[in-house]
């Protein structure tokens, strides 16, 4: 039995990291929006790592930020430590990265959630996605509540038909004790979705009580005061901070997991799902790299009095108490004692090949899914995918144009095109490896490639907008003044140039040429008496690196505009591949599943050739002749 | 529309040995301006324009050639085209679409030309299927010259190559993505010496690429000397049967004689030549002048000398006569004289290839051969006619490749930030030409994965 329960614009199903973003979008974009989760305790829940942030996932931090969405803002305000990473290396691969703690975090973006116009929250499993005429009409709980909606996003994490692994248990769950959703996924495959299985490891928290910090090495946070917001300015600035810690596996640890290797049903390969490469078990790591004596271990808190702490590297489906035999063999954990224990978790996810970039099902329109689900690993990644799921679900209700962004406008881009086009067989981590134009998609610079954007969409709000515009201009000015000073070839100004280590210049030289000198810094123009003076220090960041790097910015720009070119051309949806003769029959079969929405990105769906590409034009230019020709 | 630039050779070799560059894209002008000097100042449309395709590097004359430049969009593509017309056989052709390719033309796919006349609406749209047909056509084509040896061995050293910079992108990558990660460092050093290293391999390949020719007719060889210095004794033992009149009178062959051969596959068209010395004799005269005429007339000239004579007057008429012209020495009967003596001519002569042999005892042959082969295949000798098999495209790659992964270097000397020399290091894996569904970032990803235990 069911009743009719409410109407709504849009359904968010979940309240993980793209859940939220993705209900806060609809949202603020003015959308009646309903956010609905198996337990109200765990939105914005981190079931894994207490971080958010680090190579590539800081760019998608501020990405989402630019947008107008709220994962930057939250961790500020949550954040017990935070730190540069790759300050030695380029601004291409710089990584903002914090710990969070991990309840503050989910309070605060629980209240934000409660607190937002237009969005409803409430606790209970869907199990069925109502569908009518080919389109999707709503949800029904388990205890009979039907919502009517136009559109519904689905965003449930690693909920679908979850089973928890512990040595030789298995046992159906969600993570941390939670109830499976396993009507949903079934649900979902009744759809015409295809199902993959993943799987992924989580490590034991320890009690911090029973840790000897003697033998560890401090992780301590950077200097100086840090954020990921653009916008929001963190007030007051946490005082103090906490560090995280650096310990080893050793031989001991090894011998154990040797020993102990047939009571893994992970190992033993019984159950097997597809887990990630870039995030083994230790079991893994030590049958794979035995030559490796001993490896890293991270101890992390979870929070600023939690007695949790991660112990990062030491992901394990391990029985508990070969857990408690290796952590026992851990220089500083020789009296530890287990809060949970690792575990491995699988769960059903969708092929995102069957989605358009937009999120939106290609075959039912409606339905949109976003994180985990579409088969990616992380809160960041899932945000990310929750934004724009968010927003076109919002857009498509107002007869909008949708939302995509390219993969050389953002992460986010890169994120969403590689799940949609090439598919993925793990759960998808994002790298900056996996971006063609990373010198371009820094996080340093999200603001400026996206807010514009974001406020297009229109969920960046109006002073935000008037900051950003403010920030370019000043880093114009900034450039602008840089190449207007010169410094002439006299006695006074080769010798500063000298004592700045530095070839002295033959003819009068702007500071702009010099800063573009490897071993000239803005900081070390002040000798000729100027700055840009006034100007905060984000955008004399900005300054310095579009002058010191122009030559490669440059380069990615061409690159840019070659690819820009496939990209904007469009193929019409209703293209039937299978009547274009001088096709592989390998792209007729894929064009037809996929359906590309550019040129381009049918030349990144995998068996397609150049030839193939060769063809597609011509195709479309005999498309284009006979559509004047009517 | 805004493409780039593609060049071919569009005619091989025609009528009088005629062979046309052909260029179209944006860039066609610009590119073959930096490559062309002519004393016209104005370089009229439509027009065939006299001048000397000149290389850029070294200022070296390439050949004289016959250019039009034509102006979009009344052109067969509706680009801007250009036309080289130059007639001095294949190597030149094949230098001028190289130095192309070297200013940023990029070679062309065939049917390239004819699928971009139709993608700018020069042919009617009847004709899109015969397009779509070459466009199909052009993978089986390439997969048969992928099977051919001379490509295919080039074919498997880009390979190589691309691997190579895939192995080190992994290990830069590794090192950015994964920060905190105890696995092998990357160090300026290490980037250095791999990149110069794959330089270098680069520079190897370009330098030892033989020409990708074929020959469609033999090599034309010429041998001459005095007489009785062992020149028919050559051609029987190349030709292995007595064909030659072989006796110890000077003067026995008074005409030329012309024979095939085939050397490992490279065929030749061997001419014997009377033995050249001043005489009166009428006819010993007319041949001597028919073996000057083919000594002219030949891509290459094997030259004998007596070792127990020497050296004497007529050889310095001859070494003369072959100022210009790809020869090899060759000092015959050694048996009959000491190492010594051998030794005091060689220092006589000047830059050539020298083999020592006694062709009446078989010995020096195989050096000979070898020798031949050599000059062959490194294209510092070619046939006037010939079929050519095209590898200027993986040579063009190559170059293209070398010059980004060269600015890599650099970049590392200059102390630039790993990511961004990572740059560099992709655009050059990108020049060395696609191989269908393979994609760098998985690659490198895969590479990463399984050589280097990360997990944090
Ligand atoms: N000892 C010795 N005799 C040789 C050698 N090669 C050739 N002869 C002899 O030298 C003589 C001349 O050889 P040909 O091959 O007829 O010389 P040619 O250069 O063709 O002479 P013309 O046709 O008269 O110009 C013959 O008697 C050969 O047997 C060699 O390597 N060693
Ligand atoms: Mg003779």
């Amino acid at each position: 039995m069911n009743y009719l329960a409410g109407e709504y614009d849009v359904i968010v199903v979940g309240a993980g990291h793209a859940g939220c973003e993705a209900a806060l979008a609809s949202a603020r974009l003015g959308c009646k929006t309903m956010m609905i989760t198996i337990s109200l305790e765990h939105i914005a829940l981190m079931p894994c790592n207490p971080a958010i942030g680090g190579p590539a996932k800081s760019n998608l931090v501020r990405e989402i930020d630019a947008l107008g969405g709220e994962m930057a803002k939250n961790i500020d305000r949550s954040f017990i430590q935070i730190k540069m990473l790759n300050t030695k290396k380029g601004p291409a691969v710089r990584a903002l990265r914090a710990q969070a703690d991990k309840t503050s975090y989910h309070l605060k973006m629980k209240r934000v959630i409660e607190n937002t116009e237009n969005l409803d929250v409430r606790q209970g499993i869907v199990e069925e996605v109502l569908k009518k005429e080919g389109k999707v009409r709503g949800v029904i709980t388990d205890t009979g509540a039907k919502y009517f909606a136009q559109a519904v996003v689905i965003t449930s994490g690693t909920y679908l038909r979850s089973k928890v692994l512990i040595g030789l248990n298995s046992v159906s769950s969600g993570p941390q004790g939670q109830m499976p959703a396993n009507k949903l996924s079934e649900n979902i495959e009744e759809l015409g979705f295809k199902i993959f299985r993943f799987e992924t490891t989580t490590p034991p928290r320890i009690s911090k009580k029973y840790v000897d910090f003697n033998k560890m090495k401090i992780q301590p946070e950077s200097k100086g005061k840090m954020q990921f917001s653009f916008f929001d300015r963190i007030d007051p600035y946490p005082e103090k901070q906490i560090p995280c810690w650096l310990t080893h596996t050793t031989e001991k640890t090894h011998d154990v997991i040797k020993k102990n290797l047939e009571k893994s049903l992970l190992i033993s390969e019984e159950i097997k799902g597809a887990g990630p490469r870039y995030c083994p078990s230790i079991e893994d790591k030590v049958i794979r790299f035995p030559e490796k004596k001993k490896h890293q271990i991270f101890l992390e808190p979870e929070g600023w009095d939690a007695q949790e702490m991660y112990v990062q590297g030491l992901y394990t489906s391990m029985p508990e108490d070969v857990q408690w035999a290796m952590l026992k063999t851990i220089p500083g954990l020789e009296n530890l004692k287990i809060i949970r224990p690792g575990y491995a978790i699988q769960y059903d996810c969708i092929d995102a090949t069957q989605l358009n970039l937009t999120m939106e099902a290609r075959h039912l329109e409606g339905i949109y899914f976003a994180g985990q689900v579409n088969g990616s690993s992380g809160y960041e990644e899932a945000a990310a995918q929750g934004i724009v799921a968010g927003i076109n679900a919002a857009l498509k209700i107002k007869g909008k144009e949708s939302f995509i962004l390219k993969r050389s406008d953002a992460y986010i881009g890169v994120l969403i095109d590689d799940l949609v086009t090439k598919g993925t067989r793990e759960p998808y981590r994002m790298l900056t490896s996996r971006s063609e134009y990373r010198l371009l998609l820094r996080q340093d610079n999200a603001d400026l490639r996206l807010t514009e954007k974001g406020y297009q969409a229109g969920l960046v709000q109006e002073d935000n907008y008037k900051k950003f515009a403010q920030k370019k201009e000043e880093i114009e000015n900034g450039k602008k003044f840089l190449g207007s000073i010169t410094v002439n070839p006299n006695k006074e100004n080769l010798e500063k140039l000298e004592e700045l280590g530095t070839a002295p210049v033959k003819s009068p030289t702007t500071l702009a040429q010099l800063l573009k000198r490897p071993e000239i810094n803005h900081e070390d123009l002040k000798v000729f008496n100027y700055e840009i003076i006034n100007y905060d220090r984000e955008i004399i960041e900005q300054v310095q690196i579009q002058i010191k790097y122009e030559g490669y910015i440059n380069k990615q720009l061409e690159q840019i505009e070659k690819f820009n070119k496939m990209e904007n051309r469009k193929m019409p949806a209703n293209i039937n591949y299978l009547e274009i003769k001088g096709l592989s029959s390998e792209a007729r079969e894929k064009l037809t599943n996929i359906k590309p929405h550019s040129l381009g990105q049918a030349s990144r769906i995998s068996g397609i050739s150049p030839a193939d590409i060769s063809v597609l034009m011509i195709y479309l230019e005999q498309l284009r002749r006979k559509e004047k020709m009517k | 529309m805004d493409s780039d630039t593609i060049t071919a050779i569009s005619t091989p070799l025609g009528e009088g040995g005629i062979g046309i560059v052909r260029l179209s894209g944006k860039d066609a002008f610009s590119i073959v301006k930096k490559v062309f000097k002519t004393k016209n100042k104005e370089l009229k449309s439509h027009k065939l324009i006299y001048g000397k395709i000149v290389n850029p590097e070294d200022e070296k004359i390439v050949d004289e050639v016959l250019v039009s430049f034509m102006s979009a969009p009344h052109t067969y593509t509706r680009e801007n085209i250009v036309e080289i017309n130059c007639h001095g056989g294949i190597v030149p052709l094949r230098k001028i679409l190289e130095l192309c390719l070297k200013q940023g033309a990029r070679m062309a796919e065939r049917g390239e030309f004819t699928q971009r006349a139709f993608l700018n609406g020069r042919i009617d749209l009847t004709q899109a299927e015969a397009v779509m047909d070459i466009i199909r056509a052009k993978t089986d084509a390439g997969r048969e010259i992928a099977v051919s040896q001379i490509e295919g061995k080039l074919y498997d050293k880009i390979k190589d190559i691309k691997e190579k910079i895939v192995g080190l992108l992994a290990l830069v990558e590794v090192n950015l993505d994964f920060p905190e990660e105890d696995i092998e460092e990357v160090t300026v050093e290490k980037i250095k010496k791999s990149t110069k290293e794959i330089v270098a391999e680069i520079e190897e390949i370009l330098e030892t690429a033989d020409d990708g020719i074929i020959f469609r007719e033999g090599l034309k060889t010429t041998i001459i000397g005095k007489p009785n210095v062992g020149k028919s004794s050559l051609l029987n033992a190349l030709l292995k049967e007595q064909r030659a009149i072989v006796t110890e009178i000077p003067g026995t062959t008074r005409d030329i004689l012309e024979e095939v051969i085939s050397i490992r596959g490279v065929p030749l068209r061997v001419i014997d030549t009377a033995g050249i010395r001043k005489t009166k004799d009428v006819v010993e005269k007319i041949g001597v002048e028919r073996a000057e005429k083919a000594v002219r007339e030949s891509d290459l000239v094997l030259f004998i000398v007596d070792a127990k004579v020497g050296i004497e007057e007529e050889d310095r008429t001859i070494m003369e006569m072959l100022k210009n012209k790809k020869s090899i020495f060759i000092i015959n009967k050694i048996d009959l004289v000491d190492s010594e003596k051998v030794e005091e001519i060689i220092k006589k002569i000047d830059e050539r290839p020298v083999i020592k042999a006694s062709f009446k005892y078989g010995s020096g042959l195989k050096k000979l051969e070898e020798s031949i082969l050599n000059l062959v295949f490194k294209g510092e000798i070619t046939p006037a006619e010939s079929i050519l098999i095209n590898n200027s495209r993986q040579k063009g790659s190559l170059e293209k490749a070398k010059k980004n992964i060269s600015e890599a270097l650099q970049g590392i000397e200059e102390e630039i930030p790993l990511d961004l020399i990572t740059i560099d290091l992709r655009r050059g894996w990108e020049c060395l030409g696609e191989i269908t569904g393979e994609a760098l970032e998985e690659g490198i990803l895969n590479k990463i994965f399984s050589e280097f235990c990360i997990g944090k």
